[in-house]
């Protein structure tokens, strides 16, 4: 206990005498700090993460480094807490004087970290705090490379909605389960959806720990809409689509926040003949023809194996993470996280993921969601063209299924 | 909105009849031995999983391997009595039990996962994707077959513990255990049998959980508490209650979420309990009730 609380007043005592501008030393290596779930709830990603860091950092340091100098990662386990995460890059900063930070993995770790970090006024790029939550906390130090979580599905409400009048959906039916990540995606779409003229006829959020779907899937059979979008996971989304197959309702689109991107177990679930038509946005795909993307999925074959198709979304979003650094820092020709800041605010930059630009938030907002819709299997990429509508992507070439097949 | 209604009272009440299913076991468990099985929760998904690997494997539909999971689940039942429940002392064995069968549940939980990892699955056949289309509702095969497993698995219950020996042991140790010793019932043998039973109608119970809804080696910890307060409300010991109580708590939930919002579901429910057990603390066929039948 007494060196925990030595520790405690160390940090604070260093945090108290530390220059708020910190430019690390002018040689030797560029030191990262990062904190991420090694274990814990978001273990799984938290790893994903890390290989796309440690994979960033082999190709800069490959091609010469950052401002000529190598680039080494320090990471440290957050064990997923939002407590830890703080206390890591306090340390990360204080105690071993990182250059740069980078973030950590999940909104809630992000929104913890980011208080931290802005006391020290470093800029802190992450790639997967998404949320709204950390884009209002009136913080200016803030980057998310990535898609924000509630711009997922405004790819698919816009193309509903670009629709000519003939066919575009005169009702829809929206459910989510009350979360950060999923209800913001559903009031986005709707806003969208409501503004093209689109009725709601049906609303509800319902409590994550439900588990009898019944009621909500009866509700939007009821409503008879023509068009179904809920905020989902696995689990809810395979159980109304078993109440839809069983109750023989087929609406014209039904698009999932997630679930239908797990793939294999999606597939277990639902069962093979059930999957046909069935969307889910997704900001980055393996074969996705962006800057870099190829070089990236072949060095992560090389170091991790397996095939492109089991490489994690988590592993783009880290290594975009690095790129949008790396470009920003070799603008400003420093580690000066003043100018840092700034050319952030004001740069443009290109990722694995796509083009990145940030408003005065931190959110990207030149960042876009694919809509992936499964087609005999496989999920098939599809993007918005001029018109708002959507039109296959690279490499896919087959036309969109509206309305969805039946059952 | 009278046909939505409709159609929840009936969804309640089907899908109340695979909850009582699976709160069975719980509520004969406490009847004989007065513990609380933790493990009542993972021990359906454990069942979930029996079907599972039968159906994967060896192409079993999962309605006949239950001729094959219930025999299994039974003497998974007799061993965690054996094993660690048949050494709680007399004294505090009720609270004990909660803290015992919790690491039973935990245990099985653990080799669950390194067997399965944490994946979601479920069980399919014919009746899970069909449905009866009736009176304009589309019933669907498996809430049909489960809510009819569920009554004929509950009376055959009945049976054996109204027209058997061993029923009357179990019976009779429900109503007093140390009398039922006194008359020389071999109270270890019949409180193995309880337990043996009460895993035996997970097994039932758990392979239409896992015909309704995705699982994985977490799925018992939200099935524990709803199994707890369908017990709680029907009395606990009270097989007959815990049919009655978990129809009543999936109409009320189901037709809150329709008539008002699904947020307020489980809210209105145990809006009901608390309202029932002030009235009667012992539930709906409380323990003395349950003794009386």
């Amino acid at each position: 206990m007494a060196t925990a609380g030595a520790l405690s007043l160390s940090l604070a005592l260093t945090a108290c005498s530390s220059s708020t501008k910190s430019t690390g030393t002018k040689s030797g290596p560029i030191k990262i700090g990062i904190s991420l779930s090694l274990t814990g709830d978001f273990s799984a990603d938290g790893k994903a993460f890390q290989q796309g860091y440690q994979l960033w950092a082999n190709a800069i340091n490959a091609s010469g480094g950052l401002l000529g100098r190598q680039v080494t990662l320090d990471i440290v386990n957050d064990a997923s807490s939002p407590v830890q995460v703080a206390t890591n890059y306090q340390k990360l900063i204080s105690v071993d004087h990182a250059d740069l930070t980078f973030g950590p993995f999940s909104t809630l770790l992000t929104k913890a970290a980011s208080q931290v970090v802005a006391r020290y006024g470093y800029a802190f790029v992450e790639g997967a705090g998404g949320g709204p939550s950390v884009f209002t906390s009136g913080l200016h130090n803030v980057y998310d490379v990535s898609l924000p979580v509630a711009n997922n599905l405004v790819s698919s409400a816009k193309w509903l909605a670009a629709m000519p009048a003939a066919t575009r959906p005169k009702t829809a039916a929206y459910a989510t389960e009350d979360d950060p990540f999923t209800a913001p995606q559903l009031d986005a779409a709707r806003a969208v959806l409501e503004a093209a003229g689109v009725k709601t006829v049906y609303n509800k959020v319902y409590p994550p720990e439900t588990t009898d779907y019944g009621p909500i899937a009866a509700g939007m059979i009821s409503a008879k809409a023509d068009v179904v979008l809920v905020g989902t996971l696995l689990p809810d989304v395979t159980a109304f689509i078993k109440q839809f197959v069983q109750q023989k309702y087929n609406p014209k689109a039904f698009i999932a926040t997630a679930g239908p991107d797990q793939g294999a177990q999606f597939i277990k679930n639902v069962g093979a003949n059930h999957t046909q038509g069935i969307m889910v946005p997704n900001e980055w795909y393996p074969t996705v023809t962006t800057p870099g993307n190829a070089e990236l999925i072949a060095a992560y074959l090389k170091a991790y194996g397996g095939t492109a198709q089991d490489v994690s979304s988590d592993v783009p979003e880290g290594y975009a993470v690095g790129e949008v650094t790396a470009q920003a820092v070799k603008a400003i020709g420093s580690l000066d996280q003043t100018k840092l800041n700034a050319e952030l605010h004001s740069g443009t930059f290109t990722s694995v993921q796509g083009p990145v630009q940030f408003d005065a938030t931190g959110q990207n907002i030149k960042a876009f969601a694919y809509a992936f819709q499964w087609q005999n299997g496989a999920l098939v990429p599809y993007q918005p063209d001029a018109g708002q509508l959507l039109v296959p992507a690279p490499p896919a070439t087959t036309a969109i299924l509206y309305p969805k097949p039946v059952w | 909105m009278s046909t939505e209604l409709a159609k929840a009272v009936v969804d309640g009440v089907l899908t109340g009849g695979v909850y009582a299913l699976m709160a069975a076991g719980l509520t004969l468990i406490f009847g004989v031995m007065e513990i609380i099985n933790i493990a009542q929760g993972i021990l359906v998904v454990l069942g979930a999983y029996l079907s599972y690997v039968l159906q994967t494997h060896l192409g079993l539909d999962p309605f006949l391997g239950l001729f094959i999971t219930v025999p299994v689940m039974f003497f998974v039942g007799v061993g965690i009595e054996w094993g660690f429940v048949r050494r709680l002392k007399q004294q505090n064995r009720t609270a004990l039990s909660i803290l015992v069968t919790f690491a039973v549940a935990i245990v099985i939980e653990g080799i669950l996962t390194q067997f399965f990892s944490g994946d979601l699955r479920s069980l399919h056949a014919w009746y899970v994707d069909r449905s009866l289309h009736l009176l304009g509702f589309y019933l669907p095969y498996i809430y049909l077959l489960g809510f009819a497993l569920a009554v004929a698995g509950l009376a055959a219950l009945q049976v054996f513990l109204y027209r058997t020996r061993t029923g009357y042991s179990i019976r009779a140790s429900m109503q007093n255990r140390a009398g039922a010793q006194l008359v020389g019932i071999d109270i270890n043998r019949v409180s193995a049998i309880t337990f043996g039973i009460g895993a035996a109608v997970t097994a039932a119970g758990g392979m239409v959980f896992g015909a309704t809804t995705t699982f994985n080696p977490n799925s018992g910890y939200d099935l524990i508490s709803r199994l707890l307060v369908i017990v709680v409300l029907g009395g606990l010991g009270s097989i007959g209650g815990a049919l009655i109580a978990a129809v009543v708590a999936l109409v009320i939930e189901d037709v809150t979420a329709v008539l008002w919002s699904p947020v307020w579901a489980s809210t209105m429910f145990f809006a009901v309990l608390i309202v029932v057990l002030i009235v009667r603390p012992n539930g709906l066929f409380g323990r003395q009730a349950a003794r009386a039948q």
